[in-house]
């Protein structure tokens, strides 16, 4: 219990450390994380054939198609002005 | 400023959404739907994975939408991309540890996303799964040729007659059994693989469409 | 204190689905936004999950022969959240290829320059 109380707060600090970042590819392998601890909790919560879906398709296919599509556009984010 | 009043209005959203889910019970019985797909499962279906029958026989027709879904998802990344020319940044050629590396990988990747579909009735697994196994194979020759590619237009006929075959099926089972996919294949003996009427069947289809689906997103955001 | 350690997943899930929606209402690149679209998404099938558990239960497959079925847990809700996953792919695969035609007609990722967005 004490095991997935850390993954879920090392969770949720990662979605906030990607919203945070300025660079577009670090941002995006964050993500990956987070769909990554995702599917070790479907693991604890009982459900196999949910959890091997979100290993494969969220985890690797979704980072691979968002850095296909920042090769093709900006690497950083702008800097904004005053609000 | 805009910051502030965005934060303010999310949790006060937030809060109200706790009221309303609060009520549900964590960790209690199950409903009485689930308990007769549970208890009569093995008997109607033959299948010893109880999700696997839930997906292909007790809820079907769900999985025929979601089929269609992924195929306008395809063919609208198709039209909006037709005909864009752009200059990415190169890629560099690749090592030779890459080269060597994807050569002898692919096979193997290939041989194990088709284990896991078709064993889909019998272990955790199934065919959305094992398809993007199969992309994820095709992924990485890529990046070990950028410069040779499997053949567009063979995929493309792969895709098209996954889900022809899928839908002349059901049809079939209309004919002889009464209602759209209905079992008409005898259900043999439990915990074997020929077992459980259609389900093989329906998930290798299921299997061949979306591995090739997938493919051939992956390389049209590649070009 | 005690109230937070039993609620412990549906405080993750409603987090994640947070963050996500913060994201896609105050960022102003667009590729930003989609990264939280997909947050959403997580969290989402993470809820749906998380309310089918039962406390010391079993995944639903009779791999044995004699496996007692009261204590497995749910399985319509792993079939719905099966089928969302990949829908997910699907419309993110469709808001990617959106936005690099933008990007080339507009040389620019900033929704403000875009369209004059001021809020």
């Amino acid at each position: 219990m004490i095991f997935i109380t850390l993954l879920i707060i090392i969770m949720l600090i990662g979605a906030i450390v990607s919203c945070i970042l300025k660079d577009l590819l670090s941002a995006v392998i964050v993500g990956g994380a987070v769909s990554l601890i995702a599917a070790i909790l479907f693991y604890y919560l009982q459900a196999p054939d949910v959890a091997m879906a979100e290993a494969s398709i969220g985890a690797a296919l979704t980072t691979a198609i968002f850095v296909f599509a920042i090769n093709k556009t900006k690497r950083l984010e702008e800097n904004e002005e005053n609000n | 400023m805009k910051k502030i009043i965005s934060f303010v209005l999310l949790v006060i959203i937030f809060i109200g959404i706790y009221f309303a889910v609060s009520q549900i019970p964590y960790g209690k019985d199950k409903m009485s739907v689930s308990k007769h797909y549970l208890n009569n499962g093995v008997k109607e279906n033959g299948a010893s994975n109880i999700v696997t029958s839930v997906v292909l026989n007790y809820r079907g027709f769900d999985t025929l939408g979601e089929l269609t879904i992924l195929f306008i998802g395809a063919i609208g990344l198709g039209v909006v991309l037709f005909g864009f020319e752009t200059k990415g940044k190169d890629i560099k050629s690749p090592s030779l540890i890459l080269n060597a590396g994807s050569t002898f990988l692919f096979p193997f990747i290939l041989l194990f996303g088709i284990y896991i579909f078709i064993h889909g009735h019998l272990s955790p697994g199934g065919g959305f799964q094992g398809g993007a196994v199969i992309a994820s194979g095709f992924l990485i020759s890529y990046l070990g040729y950028p410069k040779k590619r499997i053949s567009e237009k063979g995929i493309h006929i792969v895709e098209s007659l996954g889900g022809t075959l899928f839908i002349l099926i059901g049809l079939l089972g209309l004919l002889l059994g009464g209602y759209f996919l209905s079992n008409i294949l005898p259900k043999g003996t439990v915990n074997t693989l020929v077992s459980g009427g259609i389900i093989p069947l329906l998930y290798v289809l299921i299997g061949i469409k979306v591995g090739a689906e997938l493919a051939g997103i992956i390389y049209k955001l590649m070009e | 204190m005690d109230f937070l350690y039993h609620n412990i997943h549906f405080i993750g899930a409603f987090g994640l689905m947070f963050i996500g929606l913060y994201m896609i209402a105050v960022k102003k690149n667009l590729i930003k936004k989609i990264i939280g679209l997909g947050f959403v998404e997580t969290g989402i099938n993470l809820f749906l999950i998380i309310i089918g558990y039962i406390k010391n239960g079993t995944a639903p497959i009779f791999s044995k022969a004699g496996l007692d079925p009261a204590r497995m847990v749910d399985p319509v809700p792993q079939a719905l959240v099966l089928t969302a996953i990949v829908i997910n792919v699907a419309i993110l695969a469709l808001a990617l290829g959106l936005a690099i035609r933008l990007y080339g007609h507009y040389k620019t990722l900033n929704v403000e320059k875009i369209r004059g967005l001021k809020w």
